[in-house]
């Protein structure tokens, strides 16, 4: 009975929840999933416009490393476009994660209102008198006169220019290497193994017994260690770290009868299987590392 | 058998007393205060950075008006001491715990920012200005401090928001107390009662004076 008030009562909580945050939702708009790096909810570009505005973004990044997005919106009301643009920079953080040099071009058809939005690592290259000079010289006059991509594509060949002058570190080789984990450290999968483990080897051991106890162990170290720094990597060491802890020095478990160190036939692995990070199949993915402090500049057309 | 079992329910034990002591420790939140304290003091460093790169417009600001013959004399005075009084105030990590030192600096940034959206607007009506390349320059230069004061604001608040529930919440609160971590002031409205109140919207024709 009680269990059942307790389930009735947390989904009614969860409605709750729901309704809130839905209601929040439509005080402002919702940040689009950042699905490629041109982003056109108005329909304005022609598909082959877009493909050819995205190739040219990409042929950026890879020259450049810098990773640029053009979002096109129908509107930003209630807010504002250097609001909706400082939410949306929030949530993409595009740029890489270990320079944080993203930009973000923001157009807003309906109001007829265009903002440049500059991380942090790129206010040099594009400072804001940049940003408002490529507004009113490349894109509010293509604008005007209802060239679109016209603008939008001067507009990052100036962008790109700036971009090439300023001393930014070489891209990588290969641009899936620098992403998943983020925020790693090392102090944290230390002390989860040296505390943690013993006692959920202790536990598990006491209830399983040493063998199958202290596999359950690792595969619950590499669980966790994969939750906490989101690289398979050190999830494998963990897990491996966490079955000899376990099984072979002992440690934690209750030491029944005398049979020297457990012998294992290649127990190893236990940590998370697959993994859904890299970015699969040359897709496009923020880098992560930019840091949006309300550069760039805003203009109308 | 019979000792094997008391072996593994004693170990179960002694794992379960360390897991709650563990989450004694977590739970006691001396580290979250550390890191959400160095967080907001970064946030608020940040704060007075954009307001000192305002600050240090100004003065070009004032200089290119200066130079505009018969510009509205009272307003300009009105930047250049809000301006004076802003930065005379002294800005420490301390103003963080210190709720009245923090209302005043809010409060003289606030009159700056009246003074100034009050020059950059009486400037529209002098086409000379308007003109003036330079002052258009600095006039962006302006608006995107202002808007990176917005955003510095803003992560500053969030930063508060964050250390403050911590400061606040049951177990974690009596660590705040023993090492005095006090709840640290945030931004507000100046003029909230005036901006909440809606505007009086007439359609009537103002009566003839």
């Amino acid at each position: 009975m009680t269990t059942l008030r307790r389930v009735w009562l947390a989904m009614f909580a969860a409605a709750l929840m729901g309704a809130a945050t839905f209601a929040h939702a439509q005080d402002v708009l919702t940040v689009p999933p950042l699905s490629g790096r041109v982003i056109d909810q108005t329909g304005t570009l022609k598909p082959e416009q877009q493909q050819a505005m995205s190739d040219k973004l990409a042929a950026i990044e890879t020259k450049r490393g810098s990773q640029l997005v053009v979002l096109i919106v129908p509107t930003t009301a209630p807010e504002d476009i250097g609001a909706y643009a400082q939410r949306v920079a929030d949530a993409w953080k595009i740029g890489r994660l270990a320079v944080g040099d993203g930009l973000l071009i923001v157009v807003a058809k309906g109001d007829r209102k265009i903002r440049i939005e500059v991380a942090k690592a790129l206010e040099g290259a594009v400072p804001d008198l940049a940003a408002r000079r490529i507004i009113a010289e490349q894109i509010s006059p293509a604008f005007k006169a209802g060239d679109y991509a016209g603008g939008l594509n001067a507009a990052i060949d100036q962008l790109d220019r700036r971009i090439g002058g300023e001393a930014l570190p070489e891209p990588l080789p290969s641009q899936g290497a620098n992403r998943g984990s983020r925020g790693f450290d090392i102090g944290d999968l230390t002390i989860f193994l040296f505390v943690a483990v013993p006692i959920v080897g202790a536990v598990l051991s006491g209830v399983f017994g040493r063998k199958l106890g202290s596999v359950a162990t690792a595969g619950v170290a590499g669980g966790v260690g994969w939750w906490i720094t989101a690289s398979l990597f050190a999830a494998g060491g963990a897990a491996f770290l966490a079955l000899l802890l376990t099984g072979v020095m002992g440690v934690g478990s209750t030491r029944r009868g005398g049979s020297g160190p457990g012998i294992w036939g290649g127990g190893g692995g236990g940590g998370g299987g697959f993994s859904s990070g890299g970015g699969g199949g040359g897709g496009f993915s923020s880098g992560g590392g930019g840091d949006f402090g309300g550069g760039g500049a805003s203009g109308d057309w | 058998m019979h000792r094997i079992l008391s072996a593994s329910t004693r170990a179960v034990r002694a794992a379960g007393l360390a897991l709650a002591a563990a989450f004694v420790l977590a739970g006691c939140g001396y580290n979250d205060f550390q890191r959400l304290d160095e967080q907001t003091k970064a946030a608020w460093s940040e704060v007075l950075n954009q307001y000192q790169r305002r600050a240090d417009l100004i003065p070009n600001i004032v200089a290119t008006v200066k130079g505009e013959a018969n510009f509205e004399q009272e307003t300009l005075t009105k930047v250049i001491e809000a301006r004076a009084k802003a930065t005379s105030i002294q800005v420490t990590p301390e103003t963080l715990n210190n709720p009245e030192a923090f209302n005043k600096f809010q409060q003289v940034q606030g009159e700056l920012s009246g003074a100034l959206s009050r020059l950059m607007a009486v400037s529209e009506n002098y086409p000379t200005l308007k003109a003036n390349q330079a002052f258009q320059d600095l006039r962006v230069q302006l608006e995107g401090t202002e808007n990176r004061i917005t955003v510095a604001r803003n992560r500053y608040i969030k930063a508060v928001a964050e250390y403050n529930v911590l400061a606040r919440s049951f177990p974690s609160n009596l660590t705040a107390m023993i090492f005095s971590y006090p709840v640290k002031p945030t931004f507000t409205v100046a003029n909230e009662a005036q901006i909440s109140a809606p505007p009086p919207v007439s359609f009537e024709k103002p009566a003839s004076r």
